[in-house]
C-alpha cells in the first residue's frame, strides 16, 4: 500500500488541474505546494486568451482584473499597430485565480498541503516511488504510485528523477515585471513593444490590472542577457514613460520559451506545465497551456492506475494527447520565435508602418505573423501550420 | 567561482533552469552554488533578471593588472 495514488508537486494552474483530474478519476491525490500560499508570489504577466480560459472555468469577477478587447503592437520607433479583438482575453489576479483552481481540486477530493518543500524523491530500481519533503523544518516521506511534477521553471523534481530539464540559454527569457499604480492607460488594451530598444530578443508588455493599475514588464532573451538587465530595462522604461507610477510589486522570473521537453514521462513520474516547458514559445504565455497539460497528465495518471501499468509505456497517452493539443503548434511557434528574433529593428519599423495603415478591425494576428513570415519565407509554412493546427 | 550577492536574490529559479550541471540549490528563501559541481560557464550570471550573481574572476583579473 502506498500513502497516495498520485502526489502532485506544485500548486500553480498546471498542478491544480492535474490534482483535480486525478482525484476526479478516482485517485487518492495529494497536492504539495512549497510556499506558505497557493498563488503567491505571482511571477507572471497574468494575461490569458478568453477561449482558452473558458474551456476550463467560467470567468469570475473575483479574479478578473481587466477584460481585453484591444491589442496594440509597437515597433522599435514606437509606431502603433492596433487591432480589435472582441472577447480577446483577460488579465487575471493570479493569486485569487490559483486559489480558485486549487479549491476546485480540493472539492474534487485532492488533499492539499502548503509549506511542503520537496527536496528528494523516493526511488527504487530507477522507478519513482514517492517524495521526500520538508514541512516546518521536519523531514517527511510519502509514497505514491505516480508523482506529477508541476514545480515550475526551475523544475528540480524532474532533475531528481534523472530527466533532462536544463534549458538552453536561447530558450529562456530573463524576465522582470512591476505591478504599478497611478498610470493612465486604456484598461481594455494590452500593449506589446517589440524591438531591441525595448527588450532585446523578447518583448515588453503593458497589461492593465484595473483601477489605474498595470503589469509592466519585459523579457530579454538569454542569448543577449549577458549585455542587458531585465530589471534595469524595466525601470528605465518606467522612468521614461510613466515617471509618476507607483511600484506596488516587483517580481522577476525566467520564461521558458523552449519546445516541450522530448521526454515528459518516466517510470512513476510525469512532468507538466512550465516544468515540462509547455509555454507558448512566441508569447511566453503558459497559464492555459499548463492547464491543458496538467489536466491530461491527471487524467492519464488516473487511467494508468486502473490498468496498473505505471511505466512510461502506461503513460504514453499523455505525451500523445499533449502533442495533439498544443505540442505540435509549439514546435512551429518555436521556429517563428527564432525568425522574429532575427528581424532587425529597421525591418520591424517598416513592417509596422505598412500594417499601421490597415484599419484595426481588418487586422488579425494572422496578418501580423504573415508579415513577419514574409521576412523569412521558409517559416511561412510553419506559421500556417501553427494557426491551422495541422 | 560564482558568487551570490547577499540578501538580493528573489529566488525565482531562472538560474536553476539554465544550469547545465545542476549546481544551484534553491530552497524557499535560500540559494547556494555547489562549487564542486559548478563549471564556471557563467550563464546563470547572464540570465539572472536582477543581477544577483557574479564571478570572482573579474576581481582576480584586476589584481593581475
Amino acid at each position: 500500500m502506498t500513502d497516495f495514488d498520485v502526489i502532485v508537486v506544485g500548486g500553480g494552474p498546471a498542478g491544480s488541474m492535474a490534482a483535480e483530474a486525478a482525484a476526479k478519476g478516482g485517485a487518492k491525490t495529494l497536492l504539495l505546494e512549497k510556499d506558505r500560499d497557493i498563488g503567491y508570489p505571482v511571477r507572471c504577466g497574468e494575461g490569458v486568451g478568453a477561449s482558452g480560459l473558458k474551456q476550463f472555468i467560467e470567468p469570475d469577477p473575483q479574479w478578473i482584473a481587466a477584460t481585453i478587447s484591444k491589442v496594440r503592437m509597437r515597433s522599435p520607433d514606437n509606431t502603433k499597430v492596433d487591432f480589435g479583438m472582441k472577447d480577446a482575453g483577460y488579465v487575471l489576479h493570479r493569486r485569487l485565480f490559483d486559489y480558485a483552481l486549487a479549491n476546485r481540486a480540493g472539492r474534487a477530493g485532492a488533499e492539499i498541503q502548503t509549506r511542503a518543500y520537496v527536496d528528494g524523491l523516493m526511488v527504487e530500481d530507477d522507478v519513482v516511488k514517492g517524495v521526500k519533503y520538508q514541512y516546518m523544518g521536519e523531514n517527511r516521506e510519502l509514497s505514491a504510485k505516480i508523482v506529477i511534477a508541476a514545480d515550475g521553471v526551475e523544475s528540480r523534481v524532474g532533475r531528481m528523477a534523472g530527466m533532462r530539464t536544463a534549458t538552453k540559454l536561447r530558450d529562456m527569457d530573463s524576465g522582470y515585471q512591476a505591478t504599478v499604480g497611478n498610470v493612465d492607460i486604456d484598461q481594455e488594451l494590452i500593449d506589446f513593444f517589440i524591438g531591441s530598444n525595448w527588450a532585446p530578443g523578447g518583448y515588453l508588455w503593458i497589461f492593465p490590472k484595473g483601477n489605474g493599475m498595470a503589469n509592466i514588464g519585459l523579457g530579454v532573451n538569454g542569448k543577449v542577457a549577458k549585455d542587458f538587465s531585465a530589471h534595469d530595462l524595466t525601470h528605465k522604461f518606467l522612468k521614461d514613460h510613466f515617471p509618476k507610477a507607483s511600484i506596488l510589486t516587483s517580481v522577476c522570473g525566467g520564461i521558458p520559451i523552449a519546445k516541450t521537453l522530448k521526454t515528459i514521462t518516466k517510470e512513476g513520474i510525469m512532468l507538466t506545465g512550465d516544468a515540462a516547458r509547455m509555454v507558448n514559445p512566441v508569447t511566453g504565455g503558459g497559464i492555459i497551456t499548463g492547464m491543458v497539460g496538467g489536466r491530461i497528465a491527471g487524467e492519464v495518471a488516473a487511467a494508468a492506475l486502473q490498468t496498473g501499468d505505471l511505466t512510461s509505456k502506461g503513460f504514453k497517452d499523455y505525451p500523445a494527447r499533449w502533442q495533439k493539443a498544443e505540442g505540435k503548434t509549439h514546435d512551429g511557434l518555436h521556429r517563428v520565435a527564432d525568425a522574429i528574433f532575427e528581424i532587425t529593428d529597421e525591418k520591424l519599423n517598416k513592417m509596422a508602418h505598412r500594417l499601421a495603415k490597415i484599419p484595426p478591425d481588418e487586422l488579425s494576428l494572422m496578418k501580423i505573423f504573415t508579415a513577419v513570415a514574409r521576412q523569412k519565407p521558409s517559416i511561412l509554412i510553419d506559421v500556417t501550420r501553427a494557426f491551422a493546427g495541422v | 567561482m560564482i558568487l551570490v550577492k547577499d540578501n538580493r536574490c528573489d529566488f525565482c529559479g531562472t538560474c536553476v533552469a539554465v544550469c547545465p550541471v545542476d549546481a544551484i540549490e534553491l530552497r524557499e528563501a535560500d540559494i547556494s552554488i555547489i562549487h564542486d559541481t559548478c563549471i564556471d560557464c557563467d550563464i546563470c550570471i547572464w540570465v539572472c533578471p536582477i543581477d544577483v550573481l557574479s564571478s570572482d574572476e573579474k576581481k582576480e583579473e584586476v589584481k593581475h593588472d
